[in-house]
């Protein structure tokens, strides 16, 4: 069993406080994300977590063991690295033995655990080559290949991805989801990449300056998302935010238009309370061209600025409140620049967010 | 311009240019074959007339014309020297090197400029201080007298050109060493020095050749057999009237040769030490 734990760990670099406190539960078996944007702390969390970094304050235990002062060998932890940190000096089969070799395992052991985790990769034909011989996917596995042999209790990687290009990166991360569900151990994974994040996770865990923001699944994060930040960082696009006005139980945008309150929203609303609204692409779409029906919905007259066609939906650029936003047409038919579209915006799956301190306002 | 024309310009100007770089060097390597009279004849005989191994014969006290010159102990001093020198330079050099490369503390750039500054004083505009300094510690003609002084000579390059080598190996090496199962230590064995490795030959070697064949501040700080290196045994050959030139050549060949065959055993070595820096790995 290999639970990793987070209490109020707190890092500083000099006088900077550059994680301030964080807390978390990662349970046994769990693909936990930490995401967010660069300097959000999530690499240091990481190299925390993995011993690589000194903590300033706080406790991380792995497996119900406190291991604030051990280094990073009686951790039993493996990490991927951003730059796959292959040892460019050895073969494929001695990078992957490597390990075994220190915890001084018989030549026939490593031989098999080396083999099997060459196997389960695809890295058979390989195992002669050096790191400068393989391409980028290789090394990706061969380092993934090095953290397995070890049966490790915690899987780290820190942007595994992020050296691929864009069509090897959808591949390895089927197969880093793949070799989850078969070696079946704790990861916890860092990426700047929503997508990733979503796509990967058990859990998503969003940080920000060094604080945690939101923990959730990745749908939690998506529908539910705590402030702002989350909701214009998880999602591609991002949420449309338009900020306005509480006025008679509605608000007011900048232009005048005035949009219902979404339901479930606290009661505490006062006339004259700034407000942000927001809402998802996909849940403002031109009459005749959208999904599901049903629920409370609004009708906005939106002319189009520009139109991005993906093939299977069009993105809609136009301007709400005098504020950018985003569309989406399904079933798409050309659209021109300038046409007036009437769209459906559906007010149930609506946000609305405090102007003042960004928190969802939904109860 | 045909290829062929181009190839053959190229091959001449190299020619010649090598030409006047191993001149000096070919000319004291046939001197050490020939006779002094040779040696000394005007106009110079260019094609040598009498090649034999007398001059060799004579400074290890062989043959006729015994020259009493305890070439033997020179080479022993030069020998002890220049390896214990050089072996310091280099642990030294390595220690500093991945310290600079790979910590970070105050006062590291300005550290690091006074290093690389000690190395614009000449080595001569030492001697006097030095040889002051080294008198009343009575360090003169002491083997360890000298190996301190090529030591600290040796530092600041070796320094220099190691830590530019750990600074290439990313320091994910090493940590992923240690995540696999190192301590820090077993990580700078396993991983980092492999990688540094040429760097630390190539340093080894500067260090070696430049302790082998320093000649000015040796011939202040040495006296006799028990210090003496190779370089100042040169001085053996000048009377007060005559200078054994053909002599002098025989030993300046037995120097040579030495450092010719450590350069040739790591010159792989070498020539990544010398190039590091044009490819990225």
């Amino acid at each position: 069993m290999a639970e990793v734990s987070l209490k109020n760990v707190v890092k500083f670099y000099g006088d900077l406080e550059v994680v301030h406190g964080i807390n978390l539960d990662i349970a046994h078996n769990e693909f936990v994300v930490l995401v967010g944007p660069s300097g959000c702390g999530k690499s240091t969390t990481l190299r925390m977590i993995a011993g690589l970094e000194d903590i300033t304050g706080g406790e991380i235990s792995i497996g119900n063991r406190v291991v604030n002062n051990l280094p990073p060998r009686r951790r039993n932890i493996s990490m991927v690295f951003q730059n796959y940190a292959l040892y460019p000096h050895m073969n494929v089969r001695e990078n992957l033995g490597f390990s075994l070799k220190i915890a001084g395992k018989s030549v026939q052991e490593i031989d098999d655990a080396v083999n099997d985790a060459a196997n389960i990769l695809g890295l058979a034909e390989f195992m002669e080559r050096t790191p400068a011989e393989l391409s980028g996917g290789q090394r990706q596995r061969v380092a993934m290949g090095r953290a397995i042999v070890r049966h490790p209790d915690v899987f780290l990687f820190d942007e595994p991805l992020s050296n691929l290009d864009a069509k090897l990166r959808t591949q390895m991360r089927t197969e880093i989801k793949k070799l989850h569900q078969k070696v079946k151990t704790t990861i916890v994974y860092v990426t700047h990449d929503q997508v990733e994040a979503m796509t990967l996770a058990d859990r998503i865990v969003i940080m920000k300056d060094g604080h945690i923001v939101q923990v959730g699944t990745p749908l939690e994060v998506f529908e539910h998302p705590v402030d702002t930040f989350v909701a214009s960082f998880i999602g591609s696009p991002p949420m449309n935010l338009i900020e306005g006005t509480i006025n008679n139980n509605k608000v007011t945008l900048s232009d005048g238009v005035t949009l219902p309150i979404p339901p479930k929203t606290g009661n505490s609303l006062s006339d004259g309370q700034k407000v942000i609204y927001g809402f998802r692409a996909d849940i403002l779409m031109p009459k005749g061209h959208t999904l599901a029906k049903g629920g409370q919905t609004a009708d906005l007259d939106l002319t189009i600025d520009f139109a991005e066609p993906l093939g299977s939906e069009t993105i809609l650029l136009t301007k709400i409140g005098g504020v950018e936003i985003q569309a989406k047409m399904h079933n798409p038919r050309p659209v021109k620049e300038g046409e007036v579209l009437t769209c459906e915006l559906s007010i149930e799956k609506s946000h609305l967010f405090d102007a003042a301190t960004g928190r969802t306002l939904k109860v | 311009m045909s290829k062929r024309t181009k190839d053959v310009i190229i091959w001449f100007v190299t020619f010649f240019i090598m030409l006047i770089i191993c001149l000096p060097g070919l000319w004291i390597i046939l001197s050490a074959f020939r006779p002094n009279g040779e040696i000394l004849t005007k106009p110079a005989i260019w094609i040598p007339q009498n090649l034999s191994l007398d001059n060799f014969r004579a400074i290890f006290g062989m043959g006729d014309n015994v020259v009493a010159i305890p070439v033997g102990s020179y080479f022993r001093n030069s020998l002890v020297i220049s390896t214990t020198s050089t072996f310091l330079a280099i642990v030294i050099g390595m220690s500093g090197g991945y310290a600079f490369a790979r910590f970070q503390f105050p006062g590291k750039a300005s550290a690091f400029l006074w290093i690389m500054l000690s190395r614009t004083v000449p080595g001569i505009a030492l001697s006097l201080p030095l040889f002051i300094i080294w008198s009343r510690l009575g360090l003169i003609d002491t083997p360890f007298g000298v190996i301190l002084v090529y030591t600290a000579i040796n530092v600041p390059f070796t320094v220099w050109l190691i830590e530019g080598f750990f600074r290439q190996v990313p320091h994910e090496l090493s940590e992923a060493a240690q995540i696999d199962g190192c301590t820090r230590w077993q990580a700078f064995w396993k991983i980092e020095f492999p990688l540094a490795k040429s760097g630390v030959v190539s340093a080894g070697i500067f260090a070696f050749l430049t302790s082998w064949n320093e000649y000015a501040l040796a011939s202040q700080l040495t006296r006799s057999t028990d210090s003496k290196t190779l370089p100042a045994g040169l001085m053996d050959f000048t009377a007060q009237f005559t200078i054994d030139w053909a002599g002098m050549c025989a030993m300046a060949v037995i120097i040579i040769i030495p450092a010719l065959i450590l350069t040739f055993l790591v010159q792989k070595h070498l020539i990544a030490g010398l190039t590091f820096g044009g490819v990225k790995g």
